[in-house]
């Protein structure tokens, strides 16, 4: 088990490595100037931004200092776009809102889709099975950018203790959640039934049936753990995804949580910034997919000898 | 899981028996305004912001000499100095301000004229690691831009009453350098293939005989000694005597004729004035504040003197820019030198000191923004509200909606979508304001087919610019006849007008036989879905009425920025939003490589007229000037106007005092909630 984790590890720190080496040279190919403002900077203006970011080194030393600053200070170094500001303060801050609404949009969306994919499987190709797969196949095709506004619309302006937007409230985690909780859910009740429909046509179930186990004892007992297999699979890297926030969302809701740093800092050409969200989430997605190996191993014996 | 029935049951309950209270509602008891904002700010240090939205925030928490006036356009009432005690000269060079004693900083230090020449000297900074964007705007003080661009001539020669010959003289003299003829401009090509209009660049500088070679003139860098004379003339008129570096200053000494002097100035001047130079690099180019004689000086604590570089009759327009406000000396040093930029800690909530009617209370990265009345104010018993929160909401659709949902006072604007829909709902609520700002196109006039000036008008006239305003952006906007806005005593030439005939018959005089042989074209614009929209309209318009199809390039902000600078675009949209109320805030866009000229566009007559209306001190013979000057930019036109810019936002019956205003400036020490 420990040589297991151990190696899991040891790849991520690999993936991680590549990723942001990838990213490094990558965004360096981007068209544009990241110091370009609505002004032309004057050419000794713009050397000095660039010495003032270590730009006007040689590619490979920037590379390496890049990685001193990282291993030995855990400096992730200053946002170019949000000047003064350093990258490590913009995600430790935002991190924890998005964490927030990440935990209760997946909470809701696990208490949502796995009921749903059970229902359908268990009613397979009835009328129970067909709404619960067109209810999940919306879930999947209704984007936040619409579910947002209507939730705001049909929900945030009758009633008078919910905001239309807003990080100020109690109430304010509501509507965000359950806009992103929707696709989770969908993909999550697709999975589940899968799952399930593949594990109830098994013998041991036929068995299980035969000796005279009540339905509810075969699904419970039997049937659930080893069907939930491939929505595990999935859930780890939905969860690094959906705690590390999701720019449409938090652009709706007016959100102050870290899923904007991904696009802002991209079209800003903020190379701190995205490399820094590429190491952190680079790591998270390891840890995430560590964890749900760790849950397959607990949930089906057989992945354990392997 | 049984467990957590009770716990989300509790949580449920807490949310329904929470604050039932609209945000406005609590606010409007707190007497708070909550306005949306539109961004994050970028820093709130005035020297290095450049943004509207940052103005916002900084309008509250400093002030300038006098303030902005709280419904008349063009009118000011008391800042850090008393507005009747203001004198100046009878042409206008030279103002005192008397400051009032009670202005103090937040924490109780009192405002004084040394902070304003620290502000200034600050913002001039000429340090090239200085990253201010809006330094120009001081370049109104006597020296002010010779101090910022360090322009050695001037400083030590031309300031210096002792020099034999006066500045006006001297400075005929290739100091600045010519950044026409920089080398690099024409990589890879032989001088003797340039065109008769590249020529004429060289010919101030060259010799009949000169034949430079611009490759062996990019491939040199600092060993500049094995060039040719000709080669040597170009680099050296392209750097011009200022940059010039200390080897390059010693063999010029030898070799006078290789920088472009006049035949006023005699080789003994000419000696002497690279003699001072090289002697200021020989003292390891010691500070020049003292030697620049910027026009600003403290007489004492609480007298202030400007000395500007020509008659400003519109002066205090100008000085209530966020760029003249006083920034405090000691809480600046305490934290860094005078120049620390971004690094500095100084406008972190916990340090931030500011003179205005309000002072910072939190600042949460993309969350929030909060002030609170500032106790320390001089005026503080005229101020109406306890405090502002500006909420940076990028998604204007979501503004629009927490206004409808009780969460805003005020919204930063209506998406152009939503107006008819704002028009029917929120009649009582919805402005729609003159705003002084104009749209337009820029075209690279470096290259065909808009290096000519006929196909360039061809393209203005067929722009159907009611139809833009009224069917695409529907918020007010009005038909750009020109580069000013009409205000005041201003009177536009009005050379503009949508005539698809004449831009027809334009067109076929240009030269271009048929439509087809036209080169192709892009239009560059930004990658929002309003910028498409115009686009699109613009690319039907020119389809119709010329027969031409350009292509639409949408890039993101910074790119589309850098092709601008890069030259690297054939048309692009772009906008202008004056900085105080005078025409000159959009004129002097169009000088020779202004920062925001990027059309290579430049004319001597233009620029003699913005000169001329410099040293104009009578205000209706300046604005005649002025708009001759735009006359003379219209008719070569090198920005095609497209429309005058509105504000359109949605405001509640509550807020008191905020009334319509050119540049959008509101003074807030008189906004009042009304909570009848």
């Amino acid at each position: 088990m420990l040589r297991i984790i151990f190696s899991r590890l040891l790849q991520t720190l690999v993936v991680v490595f590549l990723l942001v080496t990838f990213t490094f040279f990558a965004i360096r190919m981007m068209p544009g100037n990241p110091f370009a403002d609505v002004k032309a900077l004057t050419e000794e203006n713009k050397a000095a931004m660039e010495r003032l970011y270590g730009l006007d080194k040689p590619l490979h030393i920037q590379y390496a200092n890049y990685w001193k600053n990282v291993l030995l200070e855990g400096d992730f170094g200053d946002s170019f776009s949000m000047k003064g500001r350093k990258v490590s303060t913009l995600i430790s801050e935002s991190f924890p809102i998005s964490l927030k609404l990440g935990l209760l949009s997946l909470f809701l969306a696990m208490s949502l889709g796995i009921p749903l994919g059970i229902i359908a499987a268990l009613f397979h190709n009835k009328w129970q099975d067909y709404t619960a797969m067109i209810i999940a196949m919306a879930g999947i095709c209704i984007v936040t950018f619409v579910l947002g506004p209507i939730f705001q619309l049909s929900f945030a302006k009758p009633l008078s203790w919910l905001n239309v937007a807003g990080w100020s409230r109690p109430s304010d985690v509501i509507l965000p959640a359950i806009t992103l909780c929707f696709g989770v859910a969908a993909y999550l009740a697709r999975l589940t039934r899968g799952g399930m429909l593949d594990i109830l046509s098994q013998d041991y179930i036929r068995s299980a049936k035969a000796k005279g186990v009540s339905q509810l004892n075969i699904i419970t007992k039997h049937a659930l753990r080893p069907a939930l297999v491939p929505a595990v699979t999935f859930l780890g890297p939905a969860f690094a995804a959906i705690i590390t926030g999701s720019f449409v969302v938090e652009s709706i809701f007016l959100i102050p949580g870290m899923g904007q740093y991904f696009v802002l800092g991209i079209q800003n050409q903020d190379y701190t910034l995205v490399l820094g969200l590429v190491l952190f989430y680079g790591i998270l997605m390891g840890i995430a997919n560590l964890m749900s190996d760790l849950a397959l191993i607990f949930m089906d014996p057989k992945l354990r000898n392997s | 899981m049984i467990r957590i029935i009770p716990l989300l049951a509790t949580t449920a309950l807490a949310f329904v028996s929470c604050e039932r209270r609209s945000d406005i509602e609590i606010a409007n008891e707190e007497n708070i305004l909550i306005i949306g904002n539109s961004n994050e700010p970028k820093g709130l240090d005035p020297h290095l912001v450049s943004g509207v939205l940052e103005s916002n925030i900084i309008r509250a928490l400093f002030e300038g000499l006098v303030v902005d006036h709280p419904s008349k356009d063009s009118h000011s009432v008391d800042g850090v100095a008393f507005k009747d005690q203001i004198k100046h000269s009878d042409d206008f060079t030279e103002w005192t301000f008397h400051l009032n004693p009670e202005a103090k900083w937040s924490d109780g230090v009192a405002v004084t004229a040394h902070d304003f020449v620290f502000s200034y000297k600050r913002l001039l900074s000429p340090d090239p690691n200085w990253p201010a964007k809006y330094a120009e705007m001081l370049y109104f003080l006597k020296n002010g831009e010779a101090y910022h661009r360090s322009k050695l001539g001037h400083i030590l020669c031309g300031n210096d009453p002792d020099f034999p010959l006066v500045w006006e003289t001297l400075r005929e003299a290739n100091f600045e350098g010519d950044s026409k003829i920089k080398p690099k401009k024409f990589k890879g090509k032989r001088f003797s293939e340039l065109n008769e209009q590249d020529l004429k660049k060289f010919s101030p500088y060259l010799t009949g005989e000169d034949t430079p070679d611009f490759d062996q003139l990019n491939s040199t860098g600092s060993d500049f000694e094995s060039l040719s004379t000709a080669n040597k003339k170009v680099l050296f008129n392209s750097i011009g005597i200022d940059k010039l570096n200390r080897k390059q200053l010693l063999h010029l000494k030898d070799n006078l004729s290789l920088i472009k002097w006049s035949d006023s100035i005699t080789t003994e001047v000419k000696q002497l004035v690279i003699t001072r130079i090289l002697s200021h690099h020989d003292a390891g180019k010691p500070k020049l504040w003292d030697k620049a004689q910027v026009g600003v000086s403290a007489i004492n604590d609480s007298t202030l003197r400007l000395k500007l570089r020509g008659p400003t009759p519109y002066l205090l327009e100008v000085a209530k820019h966020y760029t003249w406000y006083p920034v405090p000396k000691h809480i600046i040093l305490k934290h860094g030198k005078i120049n620390t930029a971004y690094s500095s800690q100084w406008t972190k909530p916990e340090n931030i000191v500011s003179n205005g009617p309000f002072k910072l209370k939190s600042w949460r990265t993309n969350h929030l923004l909060e002030v609170e009345r500032n106790p320390h104010y001089w005026d503080a018993e005229e101020v109406k509200l306890d405090g502002i929160r500006y909420l940076p909401i990028r998604n204007y659709y979501t503004e629009t909606r927490m206004f409808g949902d009780e969460q805003l006072h005020l919204t930063y604007t209506v998406p152009s979508e939503l107006i008819p829909m704002a028009k029917e709902k929120y009649a009582a609520e919805l402005r729609q304001e003159s705003y002084i700002g104009t749209r337009f196109l820029r075209v690279n006039t470096l290259n065909s087919p808009f290096d000519n000036p006929k196909v360039r008008r061809a393209f203005a006239l067929a722009i159907d610019q009611k139809s833009i305003c009224e069917e695409i952006l529907q918020g007010g906007q009005a038909p750009a006849s020109g580069i000013v806005p009409p205000f005041g005593d201003y009177k536009p030439p009005g050379l503009i007008k949508f005539d698809p005939k004449k831009a027809k018959a334009l067109l076929q005089e240009s030269g271009y036989e048929s439509t087809s042989s036209f080169p192709d074209i892009d239009l560059l614009t930004t990658n929002s879905d309003s910028g498409l929209r115009e686009a699109e309209a613009l690319q039907a318009m020119w389809q119709k009425h010329l027969g031409i199809k350009v292509r639409i390039q949408q890039r993101e902000w910074s790119t589309y920025l850098q092709n601008q600078y890069d030259f690297n675009y054939d048309i692009v949209v772009a906008g202008w939003i004056g900085d105080y109320l005078d025409p000159t805030t959009f004129l002097e866009l169009w000088v020779t490589d202004g920062g925001n000229n990027n059309t290579a566009w430049s004319s001597k007559t233009f620029e003699d007229l913005l000169r001329k209306a410099e040293k104009t001190s009578d205000i209706t013979t300046r604005m005649a000037i002025l708009s001759e000057a735009e006359k003379t930019i219209m008719n070569d036109i090198p920005v095609l106007p497209i429309y005058w810019y509105t504000t359109n936002y949605l405001i509640r019956p509550e807020v008191k005092n905020w009334n319509p205003l050119l540049l959008n400036n509101h003074p807030f020490k008189f906004i009042e909630i009304d909570k009848n």
